[in-house]
């Protein structure tokens, strides 16, 4: 069957050996391939017409006007690499960068260790395994605006975590207005909703075969050897995937940042949003925030799409590093099925 | 392409497990070897981080419940109830045209993304073709662009079509097939056996019919996770209507509106909170509606090689 639609063109004229029935028979696979390709072409056909639309042509259209300046309402006027020398001078280019880093190398595995010990302790659960489960995913359905605002109540300086620090007579500081210590708040609000990662290490924690540890046992393996030679060999897979969606989530992290910045910022000053830029001191200006202020506050598209441009090229050179790094440590044709 | 094969045969046999062990997430991984001592361990760390887990919620909801003066003085305990915080919030404010356009935007998002992803899975999945391993590699490089790169000339296009201002830039595109979803399904698919189809090939049934017949009622749990993933990546979406509404309060979403809700208002957080609860309600409403079908989908998720 599947002979017929792979090798389309593979029909060479030979058919005067063949009889009438033989002809007619492969006339009529042909046209069933025929068939076939024109079903998957209509099946396709929104995704399709949406790559173009929505992949293809923007990144062609973001690469050109990077090259320019372009405000949306008068020409695009070309200026060559000008945009991406500016990148040097800008003053807000290297601290959305630094802050955009900060995430991936300290933000980014906080919150996968975190997921991955949450369901390392899920698997051992014997009472009331399902609620635990739940409670634990119940904050990843929660609006990142929603939960934002309601960290911002949390970490406030009357709030009920520095009411609790101050009890146990430590530091108290004030999260959101602390240039030090914003980051670090919204990290906890990452961990706080790490639930599907969380699911996603719990199905393969629990996928490991329990033959494994009965042969790491009987070669005298103790907790941490069972740990790094059976259970990470084993889930490395998930790790990766829970890495690159960490990494790319990293890279396009928005909303949390801008809505933080933008209470705690407004509150502060009493002002328009005009004030609230990285609240407080550039400490929440990450680079995708940086970009939409750019273009959609300034209307510096050209500038904006550079911007774009460097984000992508980043992306691109991280993810396939990872994916290149991976054929050392993931064990893809493990014999668990 | 071998590699690729390689990774899409290891993912088919993932999601066969992981399929298989979305049903039962539970613990089942004997501590061995450890005493009593170590299940009380055990169970006390998870009951200490299923506490911190619902303190936000708790907190949200006893704020939300507050006077004004008493959300500031930091008190945990409600004194008195104050019910009326959410008719308040609720007849100020516009929040139930916000929640409508929530809803429209949400709702006609997750047909889009059905209609236009399930006979593209289709097509990556159940049908040999030359290209399909390129498509599905395109489908994977999609998932994994950040939004902001494509931002600018989409908005330039939008702006064109005289679309800024309006819900359109966030619902139409949703039409157009949505890689994720796509992703999630094709995973699915994968898992159900040719059998079924074949025979029904030999009785003459063209692949739409297979598609609706065979494919579809074995796929409801999957396209139940993509419908309420969708709903709810479109009801919690901040980036999109920030960019493409902001200019027209007419047409804001629940998380725009929130999102000004302090500065513009001048509104306490008593009253913040109580329309976080309200924004927060719809989504752990559909959670517990359909946990089921949510937790094999978010394990469908994990099963890339």
């Amino acid at each position: 069957m599947p002979a017929v639609a792979t090798t389309p063109a593979a029909a060479p004229a030979a058919p005067a050996a063949g009889s009438a029935a033989a002809l007619a028979r492969r006339r009529g696979r042909r046209r069933a391939a025929r068939r076939r390709r024109l079903t998957v072409l209509v099946m396709l056909s929104p995704w399709l017409i949406g790559l173009t639309a929505r992949f293809g042509y923007p990144l062609v259209s973001t690469a050109y006007l990077s090259l320019t300046h372009y405000d949306l309402l008068t020409p695009a006027q070309f200026v060559g690499l000008g945009n991406y020398r500016y990148m040097g001078r800008d003053p807000y280019f290297w601290p959305a960068v630094r802050n955009s880093l900060w995430l991936i190398c300290i933000a980014v595995p906080c919150t996968v260790l975190f997921a991955f010990g949450v369901a390392q302790v899920l698997t051992r659960i014997r009472a009331g395994a399902g609620v635990f489960r739940t409670v634990f995913y119940l904050p990843t359905l929660v609006p990142p605006v929603a939960a934002t605002l309601g960290f911002l109540l949390l970490l406030q300086p009357t709030g009920v975590v520095d009411r609790t620090l101050g009890w146990l007579h430590l530091p108290q500081p004030l999260w959101f207005d602390d240039p030090h210590y914003a980051k670090p708040a919204l990290t906890l609000l990452a961990m706080w909703g790490t639930g599907s990662i969380m699911i996603i290490f719990l199905a393969s924690l629990l996928d490991v075969p329990e033959v494994l540890y009965e042969a790491a046992e009987i070669d005298g393996a103790n907790a941490w050897h069972k740990m790094r030679y059976v259970t990470l060999p084993a889930i490395s897979p998930v790790i990766l995937f829970a890495v690159v969606t960490g990494v790319i989530d990293g890279l396009q992290y928005f909303s949390q940042g801008y809505v933080a910045a933008l209470v705690a910022g407004g509150q502060e000053a009493g002002a328009g949003a005009g004030t609230s830029l990285g609240y407080p001191q550039n400490s929440t200006l990450f680079y995708p925030i940086w970009l939409y202020w750019q273009g959609f506050q300034y209307f510096n598209m050209g500038y904006a799409s550079a911007l774009a441009v460097v984000l992508f090229g980043v992306a691109l050179v991280v993810v396939l590093a990872l994916l290149g790094t991976s054929k050392r440590w993931v064990h893809t044709a493990g014999g668990f099925r | 392409m071998t590699t690729l094969d390689e990774a899409r045969t290891e993912a088919a046999t993932v999601a066969v497990a992981a399929g298989r062990g979305a049903g039962r997430l539970t613990g089942r991984r004997r501590s061995r070897g450890s005493g009593p001592l170590a299940v009380v361990v055990e169970h006390s760390v998870a009951l200490a981080l299923a506490v911190v887990f619902l303190a936000p919620f708790v907190i949200v909801l006893l704020t939300a419940l507050m006077t004004d003066q008493q959300a500031l003085s930091g008190q945990l305990w409600p004194h008195p109830f104050r019910w009326g915080n959410f008719g308040q919030v609720l007849a100020r404010n516009d929040l139930l045209r916000y929640a409508f356009n929530t809803f429209l935007y949400a709702g006609l998002s997750t047909v889009g993304v059905l209609l236009s992803s399930i006979p593209a899975a289709y097509a990556l999945s159940r049908i040999r073709w030359r290209g399909r391993g390129v498509a599905f590699v395109l489908v994977l490089a999609t998932m994994m662009l950040p939004v902001q790169v494509t931002v600018v000339p989409l908005y330039v296009l939008f702006a064109k079509l005289h679309w800024i201002g309006t819900l359109a830039p966030l619902i139409v595109p949703n039409f157009l097939g949505d890689a994720f979803s796509i992703f999630l399904l094709r995973q699915f698919f994968l898992t159900i056996p040719e059998d079924y189809a074949d025979a029904a090939r030999v009785d003459g049934a063209g692949e739409w019919r297979i598609l609706g017949s065979i494919v579809l009622p074995l796929a409801r749990p999957a396209i139940a996770a993509v419908g309420l993933f969708s709903f709810l990546w479109a009801w919690n979406d901040f980036f999109g209507p920030l960019l493409y509404l902001s200019e027209n309060r007419q047409n804001w979403t629940l998380s725009v509106a929130l999102s000004q809700f302090r500065g513009l208002y001048h509104v306490q957080w008593n009253l913040t909170m109580a329309a976080t609860v309200l924004f927060m309600l719809p989504a752990v409403f559909i959670f517990f509606a359909a946990q089921r079908a949510f937790v094999e989908g978010v394990t469908l998720t994990g099963v890339k090689g």
